[in-house]
């Protein structure tokens, strides 16, 4: 109570709060207003202006950009987002689940296991989807191989599909969900399935009545970190995809590069935002609740 | 059995590109060991270029980033800033390509008053923009395991709050700056999605080069340049991690 | 003793400070730390309620008192780290109000200690001297150097704090906080953070360390026994307020308060009185010479080593201990004793 209060770190007596704020937050908040904030503010507006001559944005004012975004034309890009991400996620968590399991219950080595994991993720991004794209394009390695080997006489199409876009993401973001389950899984007590065995359920019924319940909260912390990359995806679409899976980011970037409509591509990526937005306020209350 | 399948998946695109790299020949089929690619690499002019551009940038907005990030931290740590916090948390959350867009957009506008262009000013105040969140990120993480008795202690002695701060509490804290300076230049040094929207003409960076060759089809130039740099990337990383650890 | 005061005057020059013990200067009789009706309220509770006490030159104070009661808000107070409710704090005469920690001339050891584990023990020690830029290189070093010779840490100088042990540390964090030559010397637990066998030790080092040097010590703890043998004079704190102040054997055998009676010892109430266990005599016969008297059953006798705690049951249901030599009489649980004591033991405290 008394020992609590005097163990809070040294606050500066009131006077010097006006330095801390001047000197040490804003620069920060002066990054974050202009370089952040308004910009924001600018794609809003923007995305209620309408399409100038050569590009860029002109009077009247309008929502007409926003209804298009819904029009099923372009409707159908943010569906095919949501879709992809949801198998992505859904693939990572399957694929992800036993690695952290283990990982869990490993007797050794359990730090350098995880960090292992983690480590392709902090290279370069670009080129680990270009990895792949050497394995499976029709000039790649997988092609070149079989057809050396006479498996097939000509190149598997295994690139350029929205099946390679989701191979791609899954890559790209596996170790987003180890993470969090491994967190969660570590802290089972493992007497919990012992007890269960002990009970005559077998290994796999064990897993899914008293493992996977239990670890809810790894399950949804791994969503939340795989699919909000996810759905504002970009670079894995394109390349991957070859420009002909059209995911939301795609659309966006199409918009104010080629096609030179800025206020419509402001548009999609405010809805691509909110979207974002409103998931991740969705699972964050389902976490909130388990707690 | 499973596990080691998972890490072979995880590894063996790299391992293989790796591997590939010392192929003598473009095809995508061994045919004999060679530094060919290598030597290509470091020949080739406008891959030169854009390493060079990607350095500059990724130091610039590396310095910047963690010296307002560590003072942002520091505030933070003493005193709620709720406005700060949570725009730095959106900043985290919000997709790349919007964030790109949205900088493009204000540069563009606010070029009608500037007279200037884009170019790698422009890049690197949108790397510092999305960094700042990673840097106070790592340094709330470390400043969490800090005694505040050790900053009265100072106090106490006879230093004023500004000395304590260089005195003790920054050399203190050091090893988490070094980790999130280096956290920062691994992630400006590898942006594609931004830097492709608000780079311009002259400015073009090492993975805005990578991506138009890896458009084009196999080139294994960019092998030999991937291993590289996933090299010099990883022990960038690796080095961050035992500073942290310390 | 001579030869002591004479490393201390020689080595960190105390004499404008110190009392010189048998000189014939002559000095104000003026406490140098003096606290006039301090008080920290918080939203929830108040910490500190109106305390006052004085603390004189060269003193050996205590602040005893059980765990949130109080004292280490005092402390603070004191050190500049919490601004006070109300009520001053006056340093050798002088208001400390609206000063920083640094402005005052105080210097705090920490429970922890507090050690910069980036500098070495020689560049802790040194660290007050070079923030107030009046001593050249060599001073500094010359005063380091005696400041370690002085908590026995010579040789050590080089190490840094993760390089020593605990009870080094502690000896770092006081000779840091010495060698700046502070009116007032501010320990908050300095021994708890230690083992039992090396806190006893550390005890007579700390209490010879500040008759060496001169410089008022207010000391912190929740350990009664630390406080009883170490002061000159102490304090009782119990919820923010001072129960009361005095030299250990007053607050021992005088207690002002039941809570400082029950507090600094065993306590029995016997017919209404306080009496302490080693005053209280069994006896299996009805002792005739006029004490007063109880009769009981022995309900457990514990061996401790140096002496026996026998508890008995009295007839009105209370519970006794008393404490008897190891080697008297033998008691044994379940027989009927006379449980007696002297009229002159009786604290001089009501029982409720």
């Amino acid at each position: 109570m008394c020992s609590g209060e005097s163990k809070t770190n040294y606050q500066f007596p009131g006077t010097k709060v006006g330095r801390l704020r001047a000197v040490f937050v804003a620069p920060s908040a002066t990054v974050m207003a202009v370089l952040f904030f308004a910009p924001l503010l600018i794609i809003v507006a923007y995305s209620l202006l309408s399409r100038g001559p050569y590009g860029g944005v002109m009077h009247p004012w309008t929502p007409e950009n926003y209804r298009r975004v819904f029009d099923p034309l372009y409707g159908q890009v943010l569906w095919r987002s949501i879709w992809i991400a949801g198998a992505a996620t859904a693939l990572c968590l399957i694929l992800g689940f036993p690695l952290a399991l283990y990982i869990a219950r490993a007797k050794r080595h359990r730090t350098l296991l995880l960090n292992l994991v983690m480590l392709p993720f902090w290279t370069s991004f670009l080129i680990r989807i270009y990895a792949w794209m050497f394995l499976l394009r029709d000039t790649g390695l997988i092609n070149t191989a079989l057809q050396e080997l006479h498996v097939i006489s000509q190149p598997l199409p295994l690139l350029f599909n929205t099946g390679a876009v989701i191979l791609g993401l899954v890559y790209g973001y596996l170790p987003f969900t180890v993470l969090p389950l491994y967190a969660t899984l570590e802290k089972l007590d493992p007497e919990l399935l012992d007890a269960a065995e002990d009970l005559g359920a077998s290994p796999w019924s064990a897993l899914w009545r008293v493992t996977v319940p239990l670890s809810r909260s790894g399950i949804i912390a791994g969503c939340l970190l795989v699919f909000i990359p996810c759905v504002g995806a970009y670079l894995t679409p394109d390349l991957m995809g070859g420009g002909k899976t059209v995911m939301a980011g795609n659309l966006v970037q199409n918009q104010f590069t080629t096609a030179r409509d800025w206020p419509f591509g402001a548009a999609a990526s405010l809805v691509l935002m909110l979207l974002v937005l409103a998931i991740m306020q969705i699972l964050r209350r389902r976490s909130e609740e388990l707690l | 059995m499973y596990a080691a399948a998972a890490y072979l998946f995880l590894y063996a695109p790299l391992a293989v590109l790796s591997v590939f790299s010392f192929n003598a020949s473009k095809v995508a089929m061994w045919r004999g060991f060679s530094w060919e690619w290598y030597r290509s690499v470091f020949h080739n002019e406008a891959l030169l270029e854009a390493t060079i551009n990607s350095l500059i940038i990724a130091t610039v907005a590396t310095i910047i980033s963690t010296a307002i990030g560590t003072l942002a931290g520091y505030a933070l740590w003493k005193k709620r800033f709720p406005l700060l916090t949570n725009s730095l948390y959106l900043s985290l959350v919000t997709p790349e390509i919007v964030t790109g867009v949205s900088l493009l957009a204000f540069f563009e506008w606010s070029f009608r008053f500037l007279h200037v262009q884009l170019g790698m000013h422009t890049v690197i105040l949108a790397h510092i923009s999305f960094c700042l969140a990673y840097v106070v990120i790592v340094i709330l993480a470390r400043l969490r395991t800090f005694d505040p008795a050790l900053e009265e202690a100072g106090l106490d002695l006879g230093a004023n709050e500004w000395q304590v701060f260089w005195r003790v509490t920054i050399p203190i804290l050091l090893p988490g700056i070094v980790a999130a300076a280096l956290l920062c230049f691994t992630v400006s040094f590898d942006d594609y999605v931004i830097t492709s929207l608000v780079a311009g003409v002259n400015s073009e960076t090492l993975p805005m080069r990578i991506y138009a060759m890896a458009r084009k089809g196999v080139s294994p130039d960019v092998n030999a340049l991937s291993l590289m740099i996933t090299a010099g990337l990883g022990v960038f990383i690796l080095l961050a991690g035992r500073l942290e650890r310390r | 003793m001579p030869a002591d005061r004479g490393i201390a005057t020689k080595s960190l020059s105390f004499q404008d400070e110190a009392p010189h013990w048998g000189s014939i200067e002559i000095q104000e009789v003026e406490s140098v730390l003096e606290l006039r009706a301090l008080s920290k309220h918080y939203p929830s509770h108040r910490a500190v309620n109106g305390i006052s006490f004085a603390l004189q030159r060269g003193e050996f104070f205590s602040l005893v008192g059980p765990s949130g009661c109080g004292k280490t808000t005092t402390l603070r107070l004191i050190g500049g780290f919490e601004e006070p409710t109300s009520g001053e704090i006056l340093l050798a005469g002088q208001s400390l109000a609206g000063t920083m920690p640094y402005q005052r001339d105080v210097s705090t050891v920490f429970q922890n200690y507090a050690l910069f584990p980036h500098l070495t023990v020689e560049q802790n020690v040194a660290f007050g001297l070079e923030r107030k830029r009046r001593f050249g290189k060599r001073d500094i070093r010359e005063k380091v150097e005696n400041a370690l010779a002085l908590v026995q840490l010579s040789g050590k100088g080089r190490r840094k704090p993760n390089e020593i042990s605990g009870g080094e540390k502690q000896r770092t964090a006081l000779a840091r906080s010495l060698v700046v030559e502070p009116k007032v010397l501010l320990l908050d637990e300095p021994l708890s953070a230690l083992d039992p066998k090396l806190r006893k030790e550390m005890r007579s080092e700390l209490k010879s360390l500040q008759r060496r040097v001169g410089i008022a010590f207010l000391f912190i703890t929740h350990d009664q026994e630390e406080a009883l043998s170490l002061s000159d004079r102490m304090a009782v704190m119990n919820r923010g307020v001072l129960e009361q102040v005095g030299t250990p054997r007053e607050l021992y055998q005088r207690p002002a308060s039941r809570f400082v009676a029950e507090f600094l010892g065993g306590l029995n109430w016997l017919n209404g009185a306080g009496v302490r266990p080693e005053a209280v005599r069994l006896s299996r016969e009805r002792p005739g010479d006029g004490s007063r008297c109880l009769s009981g059953v022995v309900e457990s006798s514990i061996f401790l080593g140096n002496c026996l705690h026998v508890q008995t049951r009295l007839e009105d249901g209370a519970a006794c201990v008393a404490e008897l030599p190891q080697n008297g009489c033998q008691f044994e649980p379940g027989e009927a004793v006379h449980v007696f004591w002297r009229v002159e033991d009786e604290l001089p405290v009501s029982g409720h």
